[in-house]
């Protein structure tokens, strides 16, 4: 047992006391500097921790004005392009609907009048009676049983039944040729018709993109007013478009999986498989890593130059026969990577088949063949081609979704980082008052390890009070501290 | 100038290839991953019985090992530290079909080989690990193993010298098929001495591993690592 601090050998109660009793001498003798140094420290460490969350609350602020900025910039750039496809939108649709509507409606007019002149014909009326018909009315009222004036009213009568059979054949011709003239209009009134349902089909599609528009400039209207409403909607939007994309790129990954699958062990055929380059990562794994890579790259330039995405400006701003020219060798090298990828497929199947062969031979018991001859045989291997000249393409669609993701985690990131910033602020602001009210209870600890001493200081005190002071007697500064401190 | 988009294209494209060609080609030792295996099988008086055995090791090294390890078959004799004691010995290539195609002629060789073994009249374990030690660190393999097919009964003839220490630094030793003698059965103490100072001596060389496996249905923990 260590015995140095025995003061009195053999009486370890007595040194300890002795000790006790020296350290709270000791303590006492320098509690004014030392309750200053307890405070200084406090402040020390309170006043920079309270500059660093004032600072930690600005630089938010300042965030959260530039998330602002560049959500509702973001936004309006999106809304005034969503604008102007719609005018070009709509701007197609007059041209090539309305466009060939003044030809329209002066063949209209014409096959009108056509009609109304057909109409006025089949309006007519009969020929006025011929008139010897006058002639007839005077013979019949010749005095009858003349044998000559009978013999001339019987061949009047027999001539007008004649002239009558002619004009009504004649009237009947000619109603014929009306009613195969009126026959002939029933397709063109047909087709009129149907010609005006679709005019108003696209009289109506141009009222919802006008009403889209109407929405559209709404909204514009709101971001540009920069208000609070607009910003929380872009906001949520920005989340929802993170978290999908997010979700649609994991189901891309997945696609890249089973495609470097598919490809890892036929790969080693072409740059072997024994090399590796870190770890377990062999050569062939990183070519077939590479090629995938490869391919989603040319997905991207092919969805670029059609101009459905926008992470390249440089690509959106080529010239159009230049950007036609990328499209074709981006889907060229697409199309042949494909076929490569196919037939790495099958070079797979191959490859798995003699591994089999190999290992039936070093068996030791002998295995029976594999059931899986003829054609049901052939459906792994057609599936696995198939597969392969697939998921390339599937693999090019992944710059949609890329698109979005890192257009909305520029918000996302900023408002993460917001939240982060803020939370850091408030607890650096709480260290700070913890530090500070630390101080304070500090220096309570520090007067209860000594309160024997004051206890005497406070008794000492009370008895030099209770002395009637002398005349000029000055009363000690600390008297007058302590008073201060007690009122 | 500012370049055009097809310019910065290409510059990609450039800069992709070179990182790719400096990332397969040069930046790590392309042996570290790959696994060299040396086996020794003992051929002395009645072990020799054993080739059955033996065939079925080889058999599932050449089922296991991958395109780019390393395989090499060796006896031993009454002095094996010789590379006239290397039966058949490949480092397989590193396209699979060729390895497969390796694979199927190291058999056959082996398969000879175990056919027409004839007993040695010593067992020179020592020169045997020693020639195998050798092999191994000339293949510059990541992971390299030595079995021993025998009883582990050293008997050496008066000329070969063998009693001074040898070097096996890194490489993991595995002792297969210890079969027990007959003097083993009556004082089992022997068996378990020898083994031990198998161990010690093998240890005491640097090795990375000491380990015996009499159940051939467990090989698969030949070539896994511990």
């Amino acid at each position: 047992m260590e015995t140095f601090w025995l003061i009195w050998p053999g009486n370890p109660g007595l040194s300890a006391l002795t000790w006790v009793v020296g350290a709270m001498l000791f303590l006492y003798a320098a509690r004014a500097p030392m309750h200053e140094l307890i405070r200084s420290s406090g402040q020390a460490i309170a006043g920079p921790l309270r500059a660093a969350s004032r600072w930690l609350a600005a630089a938010a602020e300042e965030l959260h004005r530039r998330n602002r900025a560049v959500l509702l910039g973001q936004a309006r750039q999106d809304v005034e392009s969503r604008i102007e496809r719609e005018f070009e939108r709509v701007s197609a649709l007059v041209t090539r609907d309305l466009d060939g509507y003044p030809a329209l409606q002066r063949k209209l007019m014409d096959e009108i009048t056509r009609i109304e002149e057909d109409y006025r014909k089949c309006g007519e009326v009969p020929p006025a009676p011929p008139e010897w018909v006058e002639t007839v009315a005077a013979v019949a009222k010749v005095k009858s049983g003349h044998e000559v004036v009978q013999r001339i009213l019987e061949d009047i009568a027999a001539s007008m039944n004649k002239m009558h059979e002619k004009a009504i054949a004649e009237y009947r011709r000619s109603y014929e040729s009306r009613h195969r003239i009126l026959g002939s209009f029933l397709p063109f009134w047909r087709s009129v018709e149907k010609t005006m349902a679709r005019v108003d089909k696209k009289l109506e599609g141009l009222q919802s993109s006008a009403a889209a528009v109407d929405a559209q400039m709404e909204k514009y209207r709101e971001i540009c007013a920069q208000s609070d409403k607009a910003a929380h909607a872009l906001t949520v939007s920005a989340f929802t478009q993170f978290v999908v994309s997010l979700i649609v790129m994991a189901i891309a990954a997945g696609g890249a999986f089973v495609n470097f699958k598919l490809i890892a062990l036929p790969m080693s055929e072409m740059v072997g498989a024994g090399d590796a380059l870190a770890g377990n990562l062999r050569t062939s794994e990183v070519a077939a890593l590479v090629i995938i890579l490869v391919e989603a790259s040319m997905g991207l330039f092919v969805m670029e130059t059609l101009r459905i995405t926008h992470l390249f400006p440089p690509i959106a701003n080529l010239h159009d026969r230049m950007r036609r020219r990328m499209l074709w060798t981006s889907a060229t090298l697409l199309v042949i990577l494909a076929v490569v990828e196919a037939a790495l497929a099958l070079m797979r199947d191959v490859l798995i088949a003699d591994k089999q062969a190999l290992i039936q031979s070093l068996a030791t018991v002998p295995q029976p063949p594999a059931a899986t001859d003829g054609w049901v045989g052939a459906i792994p291997t057609a599936g696995q081609m198939l597969l392969g000249f697939i998921l390339p393409f599937a693999l090019a669609f992944i710059a949609i979704p890329l698109e979005s993701l890192v257009h909305s985690s520029r918000t996302v990131g900023g408002i993460v980082l917001l939240a982060l910033l803020r939370m850091l602020a408030f607890a650096v602001r709480l260290a700070g008052h913890v530090a500070k009210h630390a101080s304070r209870v500090l220096v309570s600890l520090y007067d209860v390890a000594i309160v024997l001493p004051l206890l005497a200081e406070r008794v000492g005190r009370r008895a030099l009070a209770s002395r009637p002071a002398h005349a000029g007697e000055a009363v000690p500064a600390l008297d007058i501290e302590e008073a201060r401190r007690a009122s | 100038m500012r370049p055009t988009a097809s310019q910065q294209l290409m510059l990609i494209a450039i800069g992709l290839a070179v990182a790719a060609v400096h990332l397969l080609a040069g930046c790590s030792d392309a042996r570290v991953g790959a696994h060299a295996v040396y086996m020794l099988i003992d051929t002395s008086g009645t072990y020799a019985q054993e080739a059955g055995k033996a065939q079925r090791i080889v058999n599932y090294l050449l089922g296991t090992l991958q395109p780019g390890d390393s395989l090499a078959i060796a006896r031993v004799e009454s002095r094996s530290f010789s590379e006239k004691d290397i039966v058949a010995k490949a480092t397989f290539d590193s396209r699979p079909s060729q390895a497969n195609a390796q694979k199927r002629a190291f058999q056959a060789s082996t398969d000879a080989f175990l056919k027409s073994v004839k007993g040695s009249r010593y067992t020179d374990i020592t020169g045997g690990l020693l020639q195998g030690a050798e092999y191994l660190n000339e293949t510059g393999a990541g992971t390299k193993t030595l079995i021993v097919f025998s009883d582990m009964q050293e008997e050496l003839d008066r000329t070969t010298v063998r009693d001074f220490p040898i070097e096996l630094k890194g490489i993991r030793v595995i002792a297969i098929n210890v079969v027990k003698l007959k003097t083993d059965n009556i004082d089992p103490r022997l068996y378990f001495g020898r083994l031990e100072a198998w161990q010690k001596r093998v240890e005491g060389a640097g090795a990375a591993e000491w380990r015996v496996v009499n159940d051939l249905e467990r090989l698969d923990t030949v070539l896994a690592k511990r």
